[in-house]
């Protein structure tokens, strides 16, 4: 609105100066629903010469089947609702490719086994890109988006629809579970046991030392508003170490603007001579309030076990568009690991770190079997790596470690 | 009070009191000004009559009906927390009070002994401290100076000797760590009395760490370093981290493999032409050209 539209005073406005005001806009308005009614005209031209190649869906478990599969959407997505709905026996029966696999190893493949990560997830949400469609059978790109108590992970599968009489039916790209064989293998174990101070103890007796960790590097950066330091903590005792980091930010005057931990972005268990990145986000503070920082890292010292021993093989950083670093698990001991961490740290050419991020593999790792990974990274944080360092963490439904 | 006493006198029916008050008002009673912790002793009193013996000190009180003119006696229980007390002596509306010490027992009972650290490395020069506190058997620091001798024997024979003379109860010294890992035992003694800590000396950080590789079934490699030892010659311990890495066409595999039994054995993609090192901590071992032999 217009200063003119203001000022309601008739003193000061000339009654000539109004008349061509008034003209103008109405042309003006005119031209403008003209060039309305044309853009509407071609959007609709296009959308009917090209529709719309994505579908989307958000998994509701309380949703309708839709019975009459008649096109190869509505196949898909009466399969992943199925799925979402962890009806594992009606998607199975859905399916076009029944024969070639059975039903255990469809629910095998969807929640995975030996209690990994999908075997708690749901399926969130799906997103069905159609590839290619013919009178008989369609490819479907279907994106799925499950979600597990420690984020969202995104599985993509490419899914064959075929007719088959009236309806369509989903010819189930199966990802058969390897199975590790029966086999004995001998592992030295290795286990560190603590005894503490006792009630009975007097008070001069000492008690065990606590792991001496320290921290070897620490960067902080501001990135999108927020204050992310990054750094690396070393265990150089002899014996593991439960540590965490804990820092505070404090302004010019001292003054704590806010306190955070690492939480998960850190491998808790250190053994001996072991370094582990961490990673501590405080949101909402900017590099410009900050004066100083406190740093507090923190050891105890537990009982550990130095098994099972994780491979990381053929680490690889991957370009833009979808800049990353993937590369495969491979547990070398003979315990299966049911949730593994994987924890990369990213630095420059001058071996500053650049950023720190991590990534659940969603499978369970078995004995000598290769899981892959992916650790995305920013656009803007790519170009700047250089080289990198991986660690894992594994958690075992029988102990944490 | 005592101005009062005559119009008191006057009244035929508080004679009796008249008179007991002023029995209290010559008894006397003398406490040593200090007194050691858990001896037996004793208190002159005069004057005649019943009275309450009050003994208020640091963490007890004491009550006594004494018989004025007689002696009060103080077994060895009686009085064994060492500090500043208050003796009260009530008969009848009088009262008395006398401030006496009571000392530490000249005899050490037991040593407060904090040694730390529990775990050090090797070789480190004044690495380990030790304080001593000195108490008698009941617990009292020790205020007197006292020679207090340190022992830190290793577990090669080898021991080290200092003394130190207490102040204020405390005694302090500092030892160095052996250069051979192993359970080193700590000990303070004063006259007789002695107690005994466990200090254990580690082996420091890998001096060297040669690696040999040699081909594995399933087109890999595999790793094993030779036994891993510090610059004095000690066993690293088992569980100290050793991190393989493979570098091959832009490709890195790594593990990180914890030593057992004094070795770091793992497998790697064989890859002929790929480039292996091995590493703990900030220690570098030597780098192998896998050429598939």
């Amino acid at each position: 609105m217009s200063a003119d539209f203001l000022n309601t005073n008739p003193r000061n406005i000339d009654s000539g100066v109004m008349d061509r005001g008034h003209e103008n806009r109405k042309h003006g308005g005119v031209i403008f629903a003209l060039g309305l009614l044309v853009a509407t005209l071609a959007l609709v031209a296009v959308g009917t010469i090209w529709p719309n190649q994505q579908d989307s869906g958000v998994a509701e478990p309380k949703a309708k089947l839709i019975i009459s599969a008649s096109s190869p959407q509505d196949a898909v997505n009466n399969l992943l609702q199925q799925i979402a709905r962890r009806e594992w026996h009606s998607a199975y029966e859905l399916l076009g490719n029944k024969g070639e696999f059975s039903e255990t190893e469809f629910r095998s493949d969807l929640t995975g086994d030996y209690g990994s990560l999908r075997s708690y997830a749901m399926l969130n949400q799906f997103d069905l890109q159609p590839l290619h469609a013919s009178a008989d059978q369609a490819l479907i790109r279907a994106h799925l988006l499950w979600s597990s108590v420690v984020g969202t992970f995104g599985d993509s599968r490419d899914l064959h629809v075929v007719r088959n009489g009236r309806r369509w039916e989903v010819n189930w790209p199966i990802v058969k579970q390897t199975r590790v064989p029966p086999q004995v293998i001998p592992v030295n174990y290795l286990r560190w046991d603590v005894i503490y101070r006792g009630p009975e103890d007097d008070w001069g007796a000492q008690d065990v030392e606590a792991p001496h960790v320290r921290i070897v590097a620490m960067h902080p950066v501001d990135r999108a508003g927020e204050v992310i330091l990054m750094g690396e903590l070393l265990n150089e005792d002899v014996v593991p170490a439960f540590v965490t980091v804990k820092a505070t930010l404090l302004d010019s005057k001292g003054a704590a603007l806010g306190t955070e931990d690492a939480f998960d972005r850190i491998s808790h268990v250190l053994l001996p001579k072991q370094v582990t990145p961490f990673r501590v986000d405080f949101h909402n503070i900017r590099m410009s309030q900050v004066d100083s920082i406190r740093m507090q890292p923190s050891s105890n010292l537990v009982p550990a076990s130095a098994d099972p021993v994780i491979g990381i093989e053929s680490q690889q950083l991957n370009p833009l568009p979808n800049a990353s670093l993937t590369g495969q698990l491979v547990n070398q001991s003979g315990q299966v690991v049911n949730v593994a961490h994987v924890i990369g740290t990213f630095y420059d050419g001058g071996g500053q770190i650049v950023w720190v991020a991590d990534q659940y593999p969603s499978r369970a790792l078995l004995p000598g079997t290769p899981v892959p990974f992916q650790i995305s990274l920013p656009a803007d944080i790519s170009s700047k790596v250089k080289t990198y360092r991986v660690v894992t963490t594994t958690y075992i439904s029988s102990r944490i470690q | 009070m005592k101005k009062r006493t005559p119009s008191l006198c006057a009244l035929p029916m508080l004679l009796a009191l008249c008179l007991t008050q002023l029995a209290a008002a010559q008894a006397e009673f003398r406490f040593p000004a200090t007194v050691e912790a858990g001896s037996e002793f004793s208190v002159a009193t005069s004057g005649s009559g019943e009275a309450s013996l009050y003994i208020v000190g640091p963490g007890e009180a004491l009550e006594r009906k004494v018989q004025l003119g007689e002696k009060i006696s103080f077994g060895a229980e009686d009085l064994h927390n060492a500090g500043h007390y208050v003796a009260i002596l009530i008969a009848g509306a009088s009262s008395r009070s006398v401030q006496f010490d009571v000392a530490a027992s000249s005899r050490p009972g037991a040593l407060g002994f904090l040694a730390k650290p529990s775990r050090l490395a090797v070789n480190r020069e004044n690495g380990i401290s030790g304080v001593v506190y000195i108490f008698d058997t009941f617990g009292n620091l020790e205020l007197s100076p006292r020679d207090v001798s340190f022992q830190l024997a290793d577990a090669i024979g080898g021991a080290q000797l200092r003394n130190a003379t207490s102040r204020e109860g405390v005694a302090f010294v500092q030892m160095n760590s052996a250069p051979k890992a192993g359970a080193a035992h700590f000990q303070a003694a004063v006259d007789g009395v002695h107690a005994t800590r466990v200090i254990e000396q580690v082996p420091g950080d890998p001096c060297s760490i040669r690696m040999t590789a040699r081909p594995a079934a399933g087109q890999r490699v595999r790793l094993q370093t030779d036994p891993v030892r510090d610059c004095g010659g000690n066993p690293v311990p088992d569980g100290t981290i050793v991190s393989f890495t493979e570098t091959y066409g832009g490709r890195v595999s790594t593990v990180d493999v914890p030593l057992k039994r004094g070795v770091a054995q793992t497998e790697l993609p064989a890859e002929n032409g790929a480039v292996i090192s091995a590493a703990a901590g900030v220690v570098l071992g030597n780098e192998i050209r896998w050429s598939g032999r």
